[in-house]
C-alpha cells in the first residue's frame, strides 16, 4: 500500500473485542460495525472505554481478545504504522521540533508519496492555515493547532480517521466552527470518521450514527434523532440530553398503548415506544415535551397530566428557560420552555400542572428492580445541575 | 527565546518601573560579575601576557620577562602539533563512544523505568555512584584491570583473542576507554533529563503517521532529546580534550598517547617553560571554542524546547 492513497473510506469491524488492563476490564466483548463513509460517534462518560476502543483501532493498544477488521482485512496483529488509519489526538501531539508544514508532510514522506510538500500545502489550504506553514506548532493558537492536527491526519487520506475528543480544548465558538468544518471535510473527502467524545451535543450534531458507551459496552446505537427520541435505557435517557423518568407497574396494556401507574397517576405511552409491556417498567419524557399550566388542565385523551407541583427553581438560559417542578409522589421534574415571551412565564414557588402528549413518552428496557426506585430522578436532577453549571460557564466564557 | 521574554518586559510602557527593575537586576548580577572578573578574566589576561613572555637573558631556568614573543605560538604548534590533533581525535572518539553507551542507558532509565519511580531513582543513583570514589583511584583501578598481569588481559591472551605481545595499557584504546568511562555520567545525566520529559504521545503520533519504530526513533525521539545530547556532548568533549590524567604514563597512557593536557603539565611543572604552557592553554581554548560554537549555533539550541 506504500505510495498510494486509500480509494475511499473503509468499513471498520470490531468482533468480540475485550481489553483488560491489570486490575480492571476496560472493554468487554465489544462488537461494532461502522460502514464505510459514515461519521460515527462513540459517546460516553470518561472511563467508559471509548478512548481505549479508539486506541485499539489505531493500534496503540493490543486487544486481549477479539479481532479488528478494516475494509475486511484483519489488522488485529499489525502495528500502528502498518494500519491505514490516522488519528487526531486529543492533545494534538504536533511534533514541536518541526514546522507546521513538516508536521503535515510527515505521514506522506514516510509512505514515500510523490509531491508530499505540495499535498501538505493543499491540506493546509483546506484548513485555511497555509500562510502559517513555516511556523512552529507552539507559535499557533489552540484552534490553529487543532486544525493542523486535522490536516496532518486528513492529508494521508486514511481509510479511517479517528478523532479523540479533538475539540475538547477549544472554546465554545471555535468548537462550533470546527464541528461544521469537520463535517464538511468528511463529506468532501468521503472518509470514514470515528469520533470519540463525551459531549452529547457534539456527537448528535456531527455524527450520522451515535453509539452510547457505558462500562465497556455499547448501550444503544442509532441515528441521533432515534437515540434522543427513543432511548432504550435510563443511562442513555440521562446521558443523551435530560429525561424525566417514572417507575411503576403496568396497569393496562393494549395493542396501541400501555398505562403505567406511578404513585396513583396514570401515565400512558404508545406500545411500540415501550421496550417492556408488563410488570414494573420505567417510562420517561423529555423536558422540552412538557407543557406548563398554571391552572388544572382538563382531562383529555392522548394527554398525560401530572400535578399540581411547585416550581422550585427557574433558570434562564437565553433560548429557553429551565424549570424544576417538585411533584408529590413523582419527585423533581425538569421542564424546558421556549422563551416565546420575555423571560420566564411562571415564577418560583408557583403551583403548576404539567402535560404532555402520550405519543412523546418512551418506555425503557431496564428492569427497575435492578435500580433503586426513583434513582433516575436524582440522576436527572444532578445532570440538570451539571448542565446548568456548564451553561453558566459557557455564558461567562462567551 | 529567553531574549524574547526579556525584550517583552523591557518594552513595557511604565518606564520608571523598568528602570528600577534593571537596577535590581544589576545588583543581583554584581556578585557574579565580580566573581568572573576576579577568577576568570584576570587569570585569562595573565595567561595571555605570560604566553608572550621571553626568558630573562642569563637568568635561571624558569625566569621570564614581559615581551611580545609571538614565536612562542609557532614553536609550540611546530613541536606539539601531533598532540593537539591527538587530543581532539581522542576526545571526539570518547564523546561518540560515551553517547552510544549513554543514550540507551538514559532511554531505559528515563522512559522504560518511568512507571517505577523507585527503580528509576535507584538507577540514577547507580549512574552517579562512581563519583563516590575518587576519579584518580578509579582510573588507577582500570590500569590494574587492563594491565598485562590482570585476569582479564591474561585470559584474553589465553583464549588467543589478543595476539601475544599486545598490551592494552599505554595504547590509544586504553586512553579513549578511560576517557569514555570517566565521562559517561556527564553524558547520561543531561540526556536522561531530556528523555525523562519526552512526551510519549509524540512517539505514538509517529507510529500513527506510518513511521516504523526505527524511523520514529530517528525523526522524533532523537530530535526531542537533542538538547540533552548537545549538553552531554559538550560536557564530555570539552573536559576530555584537556584531560591529562587518562593519557598520562602513570595511568592508562604512554608517551605515544600524550595529549595536550600532558604537554601543558610537563611544560609547566617539569620544564618550567611557562610561556609555552600558557600558549598551549590558549591554543587549546580557542581550538575548543571554534568547533563548539559552530556546533551550538548549527544545532540551534535557541529553537529547541
Amino acid at each position: 500500500m506504500a505510495g498510494s492513497f486509500a480509494e475511499s473510506g473503509a468499513d471498520l469491524e470490531l468482533v468480540g473485542i475485550t481489553k483488560r488492563f491489570p486490575g480492571f476490564t476496560a472493554i468487554e466483548d465489544l462488537n461494532l460495525t461502522i460502514p464505510a463513509g459514515s461519521f460515527f460517534a462513540l459517546l460516553g462518560p470518561s472511563g467508559c472505554g471509548k478512548t481505549t476502543t479508539l486506541r485499539l483501532v489505531a493500534g496503540l493498544e493490543e486487544a486481549t481478545a477479539g479481532r479488528i477488521l478494516i475494509g475486511g482485512k484483519d489488522v488485529t496483529t499489525t502495528k500502528s504504522f502498518q494500519r491505514p488509519v490516522n488519528t487526531v489526538f486529543q492533545s494534538y501531539a504536533l511534533f514541536p521540533h518541526m514546522s507546521v508544514l513538516e508536521n503535515v508532510a510527515f505521514g506522506l514522506k514516510r509512505r514515500r508519496i510523490a509531491d508530499a510538500t505540495a499535498k501538505a500545502h493543499e491540506a493546509l489550504r483546506l484548513v485555511e492555515l497555509d500562510h502559517l506553514a513555516q511556523r512552529k506548532p507552539q507559535q499557533l493558537s489552540g484552534g490553529q493547532q487543532q486544525r493542523v492536527a486535522l490536516a496532518r491526519a486528513v492529508v494521508n487520506r486514511p481509510a479511517l480517521l479517528l478523532l479523540d475528543e479533538p475539540l475538547g480544548a477549544l472554546d465554545l465558538k471555535l468548537r462550533r466552527q470546527m464541528q461544521i468544518e469537520l463535517k464538511t471535510i468528511q463529506q468532501d473527502v468521503g472518509l470514514t470518521f470515528l469520533h470519540v467524545t463525551h459531549d452529547q451535543e457534539e456527537a448528535m450534531t456531527m455524527a450520522d450514527t451515535v453509539a452510547v458507551m457505558n462500562k465497556g459496552q455499547i448501550e444503544q446505537m442509532g441515528a441521533p434523532e432515534e437515540l434522543y427520541e427513543l432511548p432504550r435505557t435510563a443511562f442513555v435517557a440521562n446521558f443523551l440530553g435530560q429525561s424525566n423518568l417514572f417507575t411503576g407497574p403496568v396497569v393496562s396494556s393494549t395493542a396501541t398503548s400501555i398505562v403505567v401507574d406511578v404513585a396513583g397517576r396514570r401515565i400512558e405511552i404508545p406500545t411500540e415506544r415501550a421496550q417492556r409491556h408488563a410488570g414494573d417498567v420505567t417510562v420517561g419524557v423529555r423536558p422540552e415535551k412538557l407543557m406548563l399550566h398554571t391552572s388544572a388542565p382538563e382531562e383529555q385523551p392522548d394527554i398525560n397530566v401530572v400535578g399540581p407541583g411547585r416550581v422550585t427553581d427557574v433558570s434562564f438560559s437565553g433560548v429557553s428557560t429551565q424549570y424544576q417542578v417538585a411533584v408529590p409522589g413523582l419527585g423533581s421534574m425538569v421542564v424546558f420552555a421556549q422563551n416565546m415571551v420575555f423571560g420566564p412565564v411562571v415564577s418560583l414557588g408557583a403551583e403548576v400542572w404539567l402535560t404532555w402528549n402520550t405519543d412523546h413518552g418512551f418506555g425503557l428496557a431496564d428492569d427497575p428492580a435492578d435500580a433503586p426506585r426513583f434513582a433516575a430522578d436524582t440522576d436527572t436532577q444532578s445532570l440538570a445541575l451539571q448542565k446548568r453549571e456548564k451553561l453558566e460557564a459557557e455564558l461567562e466564557g462567551a | 527565546m529567553a531574549f524574547g521574554a526579556f525584550a517583552s518586559t523591557a518594552t513595557a510602557p511604565a518606564e520608571p518601573v523598568v528602570r528600577r527593575r534593571s537596577r535590581v537586576a544589576l545588583w543581583l548580577l554584581l556578585p557574579g560579575i565580580l566573581y568572573l572578573a576576579l577568577f576568570f578574566l584576570a587569570p585569562l589576561l595573565s595567561l595571555v601576557i605570560m604566553s608572550f613572555q621571553a626568558p630573562v637573558e642569563f637568568g635561571d631556568i624558569g625566569q621570564y620577562q614581559t615581551a611580545f614573543k609571538w614565536e612562542n605560538y609557532t614553536t609550540v604548534i611546530g613541536t606539539y602539533g601531533p598532540h593537539i590533533v591527538r587530543s581532539f581525535v581522542f576526545a571526539a572518539t570518547a564523546t561518540v563512544a560515551a553517547l552510544l553507551f549513554s543514550f540507551p542507558l538514559a532511554y531505559f532509565i528515563g522512559v522504560k523505568l518511568r512507571r517505577f519511580p523507585l527503580l528509576q531513582a535507584l538507577a540514577l543513583t547507580l549512574v552517579i555512584a562512581p563519583f563516590f570514589i575518587s576519579f584518580l583511584l578509579r582510573t588507577l583501578a582500570w590500569k590494574q584491570l587492563l594491565s598485562d598481569e590482570s585476569w582479564l588481559v591474561s585470559s584474553l591472551h589465553g583464549l588467543q583473542l589478543l595476539p601475544p605481545g599486545v598490551h592494552v595499557t599505554g595504547t590509544a584504546f586504553s586512553v579513549i576507554f578511560g576517557l569514555t568511562y570517566n565521562f559517561i555520567p556527564f553524558m547520561t545525566l543531561p540526556i536522561y533529563a531530556s528523555l525523562e520529559r519526552l512526551d510519549l504521545r509524540y512517539v505514538e503520533a509517529g507510529g500513527d503517521l506510518y513511521a516504523s519504530p526505527a524511523s520514529t526513533f530517528l525523526r522524533v525521539t532523537v530530535p526531542l532529546a537533542a538538547p540533552g545530547i548537545i549538553s552531554g556532548a559538550l560536557l564530555t568533549f570539552i573536559p576530555a580534550a584537556g584531560d591529562y590524567i587518562n593519557a598520562s604514563r602513570d595511568f592508562l597512557g604512554s608517551t605515544d598517547t600524550a595529549m595536550i593536557g600532558n604537554v601543558i603539565e610537563a611544560n609547566f611543572l617539569v620544564l618550567q617553560n611557562y610561556p609555552a604552557a600558557a600558549a598551549l592553554s590558549l591554543i587549546l581554548m580557542v581550538a575548543i571554542l571554534i568547533p563548539v560554537s559552530v556546533y551550538v549555533v548549527r544545532s540551534g539550541t535557541d529553537d529547541l524546547l
